[in-house]
Formats: C-alpha cells, structure tokens, sequence
C-alpha cells in the first residue's frame, strides 16, 4: 500500500523555490558549497545546482558528496552502499556548506555528516535542505530548507526521488 | 562473518563485498585526517608469535583509522617454551576484554585452533604455510584497480611464481583469485611445488602448472613472484640460487616480454637478485607498493564488516 | 572355598566356540571346570555372561603407560585400569619413557608398578638402542635374562642399517623378538600428517608412506639375511601390507600390527586442525584403510595394537605442529574392531589375544584356550552392547581419544586377572 503525496513536478517545483531561498539567504552564491549526503542527498545537490547555475550563471557552486557510514553512532544498523564514498573537491574552510539529503527523519545522519565534515575545514555556516521532514527528531536538529512537511507514523517509510515523494 | 581464517570461508559475493568496502577505506585515506570513528570503543589485539612488522603495522594503522584501541603482543616463541600452553597465552589476554584477535603464528591452523577458546573475532594474519587472507586480499584490489577489473577477473591469466610449496600467500590467493574468476598457473620447479601438485597425478587445486616461466610469461595479465628463502637450499629444494633466478627470476629480459598492460607483483620483503632481477621501480607494471597502501584499506575493510558492520555483508539489514 | 562362576556366556578360543559356563579359582589363578551347567555354591561370585562371549584376556603389544617420567599424562596403574576395562590382561609397555627402558632397573621397576597395581600385567619391552638414540645396542641379553622378550626403540625407526642388522644377529640366539617403528627420518623432517591431497590444501609438511615402506623393505630383507623374527609396529599404508604379505609367502618369520586407529579415520580427519587426530604414523587414505582391514582379514596382520599414546590436555592444546603425536586406544580397541571390521569374530579374538600373545613371548600364561587348569586371564564382553565413546569417562588420566561421540558396538563387561574379576559389568574393582 503506497501513497504518492508529491508528484515529479511537485518535486521540481520545491527544489526551485529552495534554489531561491539558498541565494537569498546567503544574499548570492559567494563562497557556497553544496555537498550531498550519499546516497539519497546526491541527486538533490546535482539538482539544486543546476538550478542555482540558472539563476546565477556568473557563480558555479562546487558540488561534493559526503559518506557518512563510518561516523553513525548507530553504525552497523545500516549496509555500507558500494560506490558511495566520500568525495569533496574543494576545502570547505571560510564556506557555507549547503548539506542536501531526501528524508530528514531522526536526526542522526545529519550528526554523522557534521562530525564527518570536520575533517574538511571549518565551514563559516552549515545549513541543511531537504525534500521531506517527516518529524519524529531524535536530536535538535531543525532544517533550513525544506520541500515539504510531511506528518507521518514511525512505521511508514517515505522515499523522497526526482520522480516524487512516496509514503508506504 | 565472525572471523576471517581462509579465503575458502569467503563466498565470491562476500570477496567482492569485501573489495567494494575496501573503495570506501581507500577514499578514508585519501582523507587529510585519515580516521572515522566508525569502531571507536573496540579492543583490537595484535598476537604476533612470529615476528612481521609489517603485517603488523599495516593492521594497526587499520584498526587505529577506524578509531579501534590496539594493543600489541610479541609472544616470542620462549615464553611459550616457558610452559604455558598456547590456550593459557589466549585465555590471558582474552581476560583483559578483546573484541578481536589478529593472529600471526608459524604453525599451520593456530588461529582456527584459538577460536574454540574466546569470543573475540579471529583475524588470520598468516598461519605457517597455511592462509593469509588479508594478503590476498590486497593482492585482489591491487588487481582489481590495477586492471580495472570491479565486476570480476574473467579472462584474467595470472601466474604465480616460485616458492608455493611453503608459501600461504600463495595458497590463499589461488583461492581468491579463482573464486573471481580468474585463470591461475603456478610456476616452480617440482620440489616447490605441494606433493599433491607435484607428485600424484591428478590433483585438486583449481590451477595450470607449468615448469617454463619464458612459456607463460607474454600470456599472463599478472605476474606474481614469491619470495624464495636461501634456507630452502639446505633441504636439496634447489641446487643454487642463481640458478633458481636464472630458471624463475624476473629479469630485463623477462620484463621486455611481459603485456604491456601485465602488473607485477611480490608480497615482499623481496630477494633482490634472486625472484626479483630487475629494479622494480623500473617495471611500467609494477603494482608492489600499491599492494602495501591497499594493505591499510584491505584490513580497514575486514576489521570494520567483523566489528562494525554488526550485519551479514550479504544482508540487507 | 569361593570361586568365580561365568554363566550363560559362549567360549570363544583358539580351539573353537561353544556355550559353557565357566569356574574359575582366584586363589591358584587357574581355570577349574569348563562346562555347559556348572551349579553356583555357596560364596560363589556369579558374573552373569548371558549375551556375552567368554574368550582368553587380550595382550595389547603396543601402549604407552608414561612412567616412569610423564605420570602426569599417564600412570602405570591408571593405564592398567584401562586395560583391564578394555579386555586386556597383558599389556606391552614401550620403552620410551623418561628415562628409557634401556636397563634392567628401569624395566624391574615397570614391572613392579604393573604388580602393585594388579589389574592387568605389564611386560615392559627393552630398547634396541641405548637411549633410543639409534648409537649403540641396548644391553640385550641382560634384559632378556630379566625376562623382556620384545625390544623396540618406539617412537623413532632404527636408521642405521648396518646398526639394524647387528641388532638382528645378536638377538637371534636369545630368541627375543625385535619390533620396529617403520620411518625413515630423513624423509619425515618436520611432517605432521600423511603428505596427499589434504596436507597440500591445509599448508601442513607431509608424512610419506614410502618413508614407512623403505624401512619395512629393508627390514624384512635383513629378516631374510638373518633368519631373525622381526615384528612390525602399526603398519599404516597399502604397500607396507603388500611387504609383509610378500615376505611371509616367502616364509620369513615376521609378523605385524596395525591400530584401529589407522583402519577407522583418515588424513581427512586433520581438516580441522585437532590434534586429537595427530598420530605417528599419521592416518592416510581410504585406500590404506581398505588393505589394512584386507590384511587383517588374510592374516598378514597379525595383531590388533593400540598405540595407546595419552597426552597431558595442555600439550594437545598446542598447533598441529607443535602437539605430540598419539591417541588413546585401551578403551575403545574391542568396539572399534567389532564395529568396523568385516571379518569372523573369531578372527578379531585371535588378532588381540593369542596371535600378539605368541609375538610377545607370554603365550604360556595369555591368549590360553578357555579350559581347566589354564591361567584364568579372560575377557568377557557383548558384541551386540551399542555404546557412545566419552573421552570423560575413561580411566586414563589422558582424554585424548579422537572417538568422544562416537557410536560403536561390543563392550567388555568383565575381564579376570589371574582368577581375579578386576572388571565386573564394566566397571573396575580396584
């Protein structure tokens, strides 16, 4: 039994408006880094940054990706991906670090991404976008962008793609 | 996967798996602070009754990166000798609150013996002339990346060279390197070869065997020497090095036959002038210190699906 | 007058099978009647023997009792106890305890414990070197006028030929018996188990059978120079069967053991890494196991022998390599024949009783046909008794036995020493 409550466009159409609110919070594209959390945030930063390239083609954004598997405090709860590695092309000293991913649920990858970044430099501001917030934080974690607000219960799974959002 | 004894105890699923984890480890390297505090917590125990510092470095450069306490035991062979059985040594330091041992020792199955007597993972670090499985399975990356090979070595010639009689490397990369698809011949002369090999017509090893290097040599994709001991002379298994380096080493004139794109490799410390003839740093091919760095991530990978993964590598979780 | 009556049993000896009960005196240690109702007096000790066959005591030719020297491992009593719970009323001691019975002291004193500990009698055996060390003759005739009739340096094989073919001409007029630990040194360095198809898969140095063969070849030839019996220690191969086989067809006076050990498990045993199954000669193939059981069956082997060889527990928690060779035998040699021997169990009697009786030289007091005035050393034991091998419950200090678990069929339920029941419904009385 599974349920779409975002469709393509939607999805779309979201990422569009969190590509205007990135630029507008940071007043421009100066020093930002989008970096995406491997493996559902990685799409969601290639979007966003194709998005922002329309909107301000003067100032490309690097694009990374982050692997948090080895610094979960619930490591080995979760299968180590193949191929997801960790992969930051630039030193995030100075920069504001956009962190991308699908489902903001619990909290704890988010923790993960935090502590794991640290080895990369000292980023002037981290802030967070995701697809979903469907609730039930476990850390006081709060996003900075966020597609939707999806209230749901702790049974249900929801996957969050460019082919829309999807509640089982 | 509770312990890694033998590369037979490894499906070919859980050998890739093992070398897929191995691209994460490699890109933790690469990190400027190389460390993840993925097994923060967890005691990890060098026993080392047969002295190998690199071996042993290499493993605790592995557990440290992954953030795992170490400590570090030389049992040298005359505090066994002192009475104490080698379950009284195990049981001792198991006390002490071990999540896993890495075992090196000279006789053949010690580190399958010690599992009957703790908890703690086993991680085989070389058992006499029986396994080392961490060892193939750098050997199996360095190839892997070396050739470009992530999906599997079918069509893969390798030949392994020298010294197979005595050599645990090279009982566990036949295994490894098989179970991933490639063709595997040994070369040695007959007294280096295992008995069932060399004598009884028939055997079970899933291997060539050729006794003519210069034949082998422009087919193979990988050439892989082994280093052969000057003691073996004092058992008629050779007449004279030299003359061993002039049947199986590897020599200018050996290398220029070589594929252009075949890998060279050696499990170290190499016999300068007697496997190795040529200066290695001067083969196009070779893959020998790469063999060493991949070492860190290997082992980073085997500690962390014993210790941290908490999770089949088949599993879903 | 007390006697011991064995009722409802079937006589097996050399002289055939029969249902009899049969009297026994403890205090002249004789056989009194033999006869198919024998009535119960008073003060009669009755061993009921319904099931069972009644047959002589049996005489292992090959045991390690470890005193004096390893009595942590073994005693010559509990090694006695053993016995007498396996069948056995005489045992064979080797000679390399620590030190080794290279003189008369030594092999007096072997005696005297197996005296002391009454439950089955012990025949020390003489080294054929001093020391077992392969330099110089043991003092033969000295120890012979002390009553030792087998000489053997067990554990190594006497290398030196010319040394062995020495030994052979001095021991022909004392009419001792010489017994030889078939292994060519040289081509044993360092082995571990059978060198085949498993020893190359699990990195561990070999143990070829032609390094058994060259010796026992060797040997039957000095037989053949010599004319002086020779016996044959725990044969293990298929080829060495063929040696001996060969040779008495020529009528040489030589003869032969082999241990259930070697016609039971195979090299492949040793996958696991126990030194349970490590053994000198170490087990081999199916192959050997067939011609080992072929010779039993024909009479090339004459003996059933157990190289009952205890180990200490912590020495065989060692690696392969490092742990002593050998395995317990006294306890489980009767099952193990029974269970896995296709051949008349007329013949399995006679392979542990009469036949190693005459090689070690007692054959006028063990392996005597069941009948008045015989030495009343007997065993009494059901074929049909299905039991489990536990290594815990054997009276051997040691538990190295590789059967624990193991189903097996025929169990001694009483064995008489000398007239004595030392063992009454398996259990020892002493």
């Amino acid at each position: 039994m599974s349920r779409e409550v975002l469709s393509a466009s939607d999805v779309r159409r979201a990422l569009t408006r969190i590509a205007h609110e990135i630029v507008e919070r940071n007043q421009g594209l100066e020093g930002v880094v989008l970096v995406g959390l491997q493996r559902g945030g990685v799409w969601i930063a290639d979007a966003l940054a194709a998005l922002l390239a329309e909107i301000d083609p003067a100032h490309p954004v690097p694009v990374g990706t982050l692997d948090v598997s080895f610094h979960r405090d619930d490591v080995g709860l979760r299968p180590i991906v193949p191929g997801s590695v960790t992969d930051i092309p630039v030193s995030l000293g100075g920069c504001t670090v956009v962190l991308t991913d699908d489902v903001l649920y619990t909290g704890r990858t988010v923790r993960a991404a935090l502590e794991a970044m640290n080895e990369y430099g000292r980023p002037r501001a981290v802030q967070l976008a995701v697809v979903v917030d469907r609730g039930h934080r476990e850390l006081p974690i709060r996003p900075d962008f966020v597609g939707k607000n999806l209230p749901t219960s702790s049974e249900e799974q929801v996957s969050a793609t460019s082919d829309g959002v999807v509640i089982r | 996967m509770k312990h890694l004894l033998s590369i037979a105890d490894l499906s070919p699923t859980e050998i890739h798996s093992l070398l897929e984890l191995t691209d994460h480890m490699v890109e933790i390297n690469h990190r400027p602070i190389p460390k993840v505090p993925a097994l923060r917590g967890k005691n990890v125990v060098s026993l080392f009754f047969e002295d190998s510092t690199r071996t042993r470095t290499s493993f605790d450069t592995a557990a440290k990166r992954l953030s795992a306490d170490t400590m570090n035991f030389a049992v040298s062979s005359s505090s066994v000798n002192k009475g104490e059985s080698l379950r009284d040594t195990v049981e001792t330091i198991a006390a002490m609150g071990v999540d896993a041992f890495v075992i090196r020792h000279k006789s053949s199955g010690a580190p399958q013996m010690i599992t009957r007597w703790t908890n703690a993972s086993i991680v085989n670090a070389g058992d006499g002339w029986h396994q080392h499985p961490t060892q193939a399975l750098l050997d199996s990356y360095t190839i892997r990346t070396g050739l470009n090979r992530r999906d599997g070595f079918d069509g893969l010639h390798i030949a392994i060279v020298g010294d197979i009689k005595h050599s645990r490397v090279a009982r566990s990369d036949v295994q490894a390197f098989t179970a991933l698809g490639a063709r595997v011949t040994l070369v040695a002369p007959p007294t280096l070869l295992p008995p069932s090999i060399a004598l009884l017509g028939g055997h079970d090893w899933p291997v060539d065997v050729s006794y003519d290097l210069d034949a082998v040599l422009p087919d193979v994709d990988v050439l892989y020497l082994l280093r052969v001991q000057r003691e073996r002379m004092d058992d008629a298994l050779l007449p004279s090095l030299e003359e061993y380096s002039a049947m199986y080493g590897l020599d200018a004139r050996r290398a220029a036959r070589l594929a252009p794109h075949a890998l060279v490799m050696h499990p170290g410390p190499m016999n300068r002038g007697v496997e190795m003839v040529v200066d290695p740093a001067e083969l196009p091919g070779s893959a020998i210190l790469n063999q060493v760095t991949n070492g860190v991530a290997v082992r980073m990978a085997v500690l962390f699906t014993l210790l941290g993964s908490g999770s089949d590598l088949r599993g879903d979780a | 007058m007390t006697r011991v009556l064995i009722t409802g049993g079937t006589v097996l000896d050399q002289t055939g099978e029969r249902r009899a009960d049969v009297a026994v005196d403890p205090a002249s240690g004789r056989v009194t009647e033999v006869g198919t109702s024998l009535a119960a007096a008073d003060g009669d000790t009755v061993l009921d023997a319904t099931g069972c066959y009644v047959t002589p005591g049996f005489l292992d030719l090959h045991v390690h009792l470890r005193e004096p020297g390893k009595e942590e491992a073994e005693t010559i009593e509990t090694g006695s106890r053993g016995a007498a719970l396996g069948g056995f009323t005489a045992v064979v001691a080797m000679p390399n305890t620590d030190p080794a019975q290279d003189s008369v002291a030594v092999v007096d004193f072997v005696r005297a414990q197996g005296e002391r500990a009454g439950l089955c009698e012990v025949l020390p055996s003489g080294c054929i070197t001093v020391g077992r060390a392969g330099q110089r003759l043991a003092p033969f005739g000295e120890l012979a006028a002390a009553g030792v009739r087998i000489f053997t340096d067990d554990g190594n094989g006497v290398q030196d030929p010319m040394l062995m073919r020495r030994a052979l001409e001095y021991a022909g007029p004392l009419g001792i018996t010489l017994a030889q630990h078939c292994e060519v040194a040289a081509l044993t360095k360092g082995a571990v188990m059978h060198e085949g198809a498993c020893c190359s898969h699990l990195g561990l140095p070999g143990w070829p059978s032609v390094a058994e063969e060259m010796m026992v070849f060797r040997d039957i030839e000095l037989v053949r120079l010599t004319g002086v019996p020779m016996h044959f220690l725990h044969l293990s191969t298929a080829r060495s069967v063929a040696l001996v086989r060969a040779a008495k067809a020529d009528g040489l006076p030589v003869t032969a053991e082999a241990t259930p050990h070697h016609f039971t498990l195979t090299d492949e045993m040793l996958t696991g890494y126990d030194p349970l199954f490590k053994v000198n000669p170490p087990l081999r193939t199916r192959a050997d196991i067939d011609a080992l059981k072929a010779g039993l069956a024909d009479g090339t082997i004459d003996a059933i022998a157990t190289d009952h060889a205890p180990h200490a527990p912590h020495t065989k928690e060692q690696p392969l390599d490092q742990a002593p060779p050998g395995m317990l035998g006294l306890e489980t040699a009767l099952a193990l024949a029974v269970t896995e021997l296709d051949m008349p169990l007329a013949d399995v009697v006679a392979a542990l009783a009469w036949k190693p009786a005459a090689i070690a030289g007692a054959a006028d007091r063990h392996g005597r046909p069941v009948a008045a005035g015989e030495p009343a050393n007997l065993a009494v034991f059901d074929p049909a008794h299905q039991w489990t091998v536990s290594a815990a419950g054997m009276a051997s200090k040691s538990r190295n036995t590789p059967y624990g678990g193991r189903e097996v069929r025929g169990k001694v339920r009483h064995t008489i020493f000398r007239g004595t029941p030392v063992v009454i419904d398996g259990a020892a009385q002493r």
